[in-house]
């Protein structure tokens, strides 16, 4: 085991920002060795959780297992698998980080798509013996579907192929091959090994054909999200308060930015009326108020509007309002998504009745075979196009143009089965 | 000034969290928040008047096992008054009778007083939301939580099973005879808690200040809670001792340490 070469406590990060990344892949290629071996190198894991993690590993007569700093529970340190997401926490000079280690057995998918649909950034992760595996591709369409454009691909096990460009050449030309079919563009190839610890902090010696950085390099160079606050307004309601005189609208600003004065459309009513003052407790009032900020408005004109409006401006592009829409969605539900059945649709903070009216195609979502056309149910882990109506119309916009509020989840049974992304509204009602 | 200075970490922590406690409050007709009167639970109380706008409408509960540490119980009463609160005492009576205590083992005395308790109030009270300040890099089985995560009619957590949470669409249908404990910190480090504690100048117990080279880093009950050696007497002190530290925030509790899984074990129970 390499002793630290750097300590957490030397490292000042430049900036308070914080980047969310997530470990994704196979199962057994690696995620969680990785991420302890990061977090050991960079020296963010407290000498007594190494100390707990030896008196584990003795006790099952194992060597140093730099996966079991992540998993804590005694059946995944029992089993040698990842149940459930964990996040951690380090940082580097450029800033501090988030990392996401989800599990990469198909069982886990809905702890993986948990842990994914939070990371500005996400390491897919490839057994350079193994090669491409099933969830090596799944993990890599659904992060397409999640909306992360940022994307590196890591070959970790390098030291058992020998450490070989042309093994790393090979498998990388197969996976860019998958990647362009699905739309997705890795910024980089990573070689590593995360056993001994190959490129993972320091550039590794032993594959000098690698002309790239380290993973951690790598990770310094990605950017934080992109700012939503150039968008047009969209703030859902979340709640009305009156707690005092005041009437309160009160809701997290998804995208955009508002200002006292600013002429506001609550959709799908189209309601119109002025903000009359941004509210906030033991602060100075602020003058605008942007993406990403939950706040609260009070209102020239007390008209009537309830949580699940949502607020834009009426001098910029609005959201739309429909009862119908198109949206590809994933399915992680025991019981199969169904044509006809009823569920509940959550989108922003409205929550309403809808019906699947047709599913024009499902999808193997690892393989991307077409398994059917018009089918009658989407079972677990399979992706689907879907037209869907709701109740009544509502507010929302496609996810290309607003992804905070292009995207949804289905309901059923008290739990999430389903996520998706909506891509255009239907006009009329047809077969299709 | 740019946006993006405007708006910089503990803005952007601080909105996550009043984005969850309004979720909680809009979809849970009866819901609590606990509070321990440690650092945690003040910053969460102090973001519900953030929030609620100087108000608080969430009832606190506090589950005095009447083994904590005095001055958290001054504290408790000070701050109940001035800010008004609506506080909710609990208290496993039946177990402090039959003379529950640590020495019965840790474990057991935690599960008696703490969790039999806390259930004896949510009952009495139904109970159908629970707020509380856990966080996720206090330790691996908190790091593996949820916002919204559901616990059964026996009080049990799934950890194997348990419910995807995306996009900020969080579990808020659930089976009668179920609850959910709802976590607005879990994404904050103990670093943010006091960063934030000293923007917003959040009172907190003076246990946490260094006094003859001792200070507490958690708070819990006297006879299983440790001081740590610091010099740390003021809060930009604490936060270098923090930067710095290789040791984990919960060494000091003892139950955590009294086997491999204690806090597994504790958690599935129910255990905050």
């Amino acid at each position: 085991m390499n002793t630290a070469p750097l300590r957490g406590e030397e490292i000042v990060a430049e900036t308070n920002e914080t980047l969310k990344f997530v470990m994704v892949g196979h199962v057994d290629h690696g995620k969680s060795t990785l991420v302890g071996r990061l977090l050991h190198e960079t020296g963010f894991i407290p000498d007594t959780k190494v100390e707990h993690v030896k008196k584990v590993c003795d006790d099952q007569g194992k060597g140093f297992e730099f996966a079991f700093l992540l998993d804590g529970l005694e059946e995944e340190r029992d089993q040698g698998i990842t149940i459930d997401v964990a996040q951690m926490f380090f940082r580097t000079k450029k800033r501090n980080y988030v990392v996401i280690d989800a599990p990469g057995h198909k069982e886990f998918l809905k702890n993986m798509i948990s842990g994914a649909s939070n990371a500005d950034v996400a390491f897919l992760l490839i057994d350079a013996e193994e090669g491409i595996q099933e969830q090596t591709k799944r993990h890599a369409y659904l992060l397409s579907l999640l909306g992360i454009r940022q994307i590196a691909v890591v070959m970790n096990k390098m030291d058992l192929v020998g450490y070989s460009e042309e093994v790393f050449n090979r498998t990388r030309d197969a996976y860019l091959e998958y990647l362009s079919t699905i739309g997705v563009k890795p910024y980089t190839f990573i070689p590593i090994s995360a056993y001994h610890g190959d490129n993972v902090v320091k550039k590794s010696d032993k594959m000098p054909w690698y002309a790239g950085g380290s993973l951690l390099e790598t990770l310094d160079a990605f950017e934080s999200k992109d700012d939503r606050s150039k968008l047009p307004l969209r703030l859902p309601v979340q709640d009305v308060y009156k707690f005092d005189k005041r009437r309160i609208i009160a809701g997290r600003v998804e995208a955009g930015s508002v200002k006292v004065g600013d002429e506001l459309v609550f959709l799908p009513s189209g309601k119109t009326t002025k903000v009359k003052s941004i509210e906030k407790w033991n602060a100075a009032t602020p003058e605008l108020v942007i993406a990403g900020e939950s706040t609260g408005l009070t209102m020239e004109e007390q008209i009537f509007v309830e949580r699940g409006d949502i607020a834009c401006k009426k001098n910029e592009q609005q959201a739309l309002v429909a009862d119908r829409f198109t949206a590809n969605i994933f399915w992680m539900g025991n019981k199969h998504l169904q044509k006809g059945g009823k569920y509940i649709l959550k989108l922003a903070t409205m929550d309403i009745e809808c019906v699947i009216d047709s599913i024009p195609r499902v999808i193997n979502s690892s393989t991307l075979e077409e398994i059917s056309k018009n089918a009658a149910e989407v079972a677990k882990n399979e992706v689907a196009e879907i037209i869907l109506t709701t109740k009544k119309p509502i507010a929302f916009d496609t996810f290309d143009l607003v992804p905070e509020t292009g995207r949804f989840v289905i309901v059923h049974e008290h739990d999430v089965r389903g996520g998706g992304i909506i891509h255009k509204l239907v006009e009329h009602y047809s077969a299709i | 000034m740019t946006d993006s200075q405007k708006f910089d970490h503990l803005d952007k922590l601080e909105n996550q969290s009043i984005f969850i406690l309004r979720e909680a409050y809009k979809k849970f007709k009866k819901l609590a928040m606990l509070w321990s009167i440690g650092k945690d639970s003040n910053v969460l109380l102090w973001l519900a008047r953030k929030a609620f706008y100087g108000y608080c409408p969430i009832p606190l509960v506090h589950i005095d096992t009447s083994y904590k540490i005095p001055e958290m119980i001054e504290f408790r009463d000070r701050y109940a008054k001035e800010w008004n609160l609506n506080l909710i005492v609990g208290q496993n009576k039946q177990a402090l009778a039959d003379g529950m205590n640590f020495t019965q083992g840790r474990i057991t005395c935690c599960t008696a007083l703490k969790t039999t308790g806390l259930q004896q109030i949510m009952e009495q009270y139904d109970y159908k939301g629970l707020i509380l300040g856990i966080r996720r890099d206090e330790e691996s089985t908190r790091a593996k939580e949820r916002y919204f995560s559901p616990r059964d009619k026996n009080f049990e957590w799934d950890f194997k099973d348990q419910p995807p949470e995306l996009w900020d669409q969080f579990k808020t249908n659930f089976d009668e005879n179920t609850h959910i404990r709802i976590h607005p910190l879990l994404h904050w480090t103990e670093v943010n808690v006091w960063e934030y504690i000293q923007r917003e100048q959040i009172p907190v117990v003076s246990l946490y200040f260094s006094k003859n080279g001792k200070r507490y880093r958690s708070l819990g009950c006297a006879p299983c809670t440790a001081t740590i050696d610091s010099q740390a007497s003021s809060i930009p002190e604490i936060i270098t001792e923090l930067k710095a530290t290789k040791t984990s925030e919960r060494a000091g509790r003892a139950q955590d340490q009294e086997d491999t899984y204690a806090m597994q074990r504790l958690r599935a129970k129910g255990y905050m």
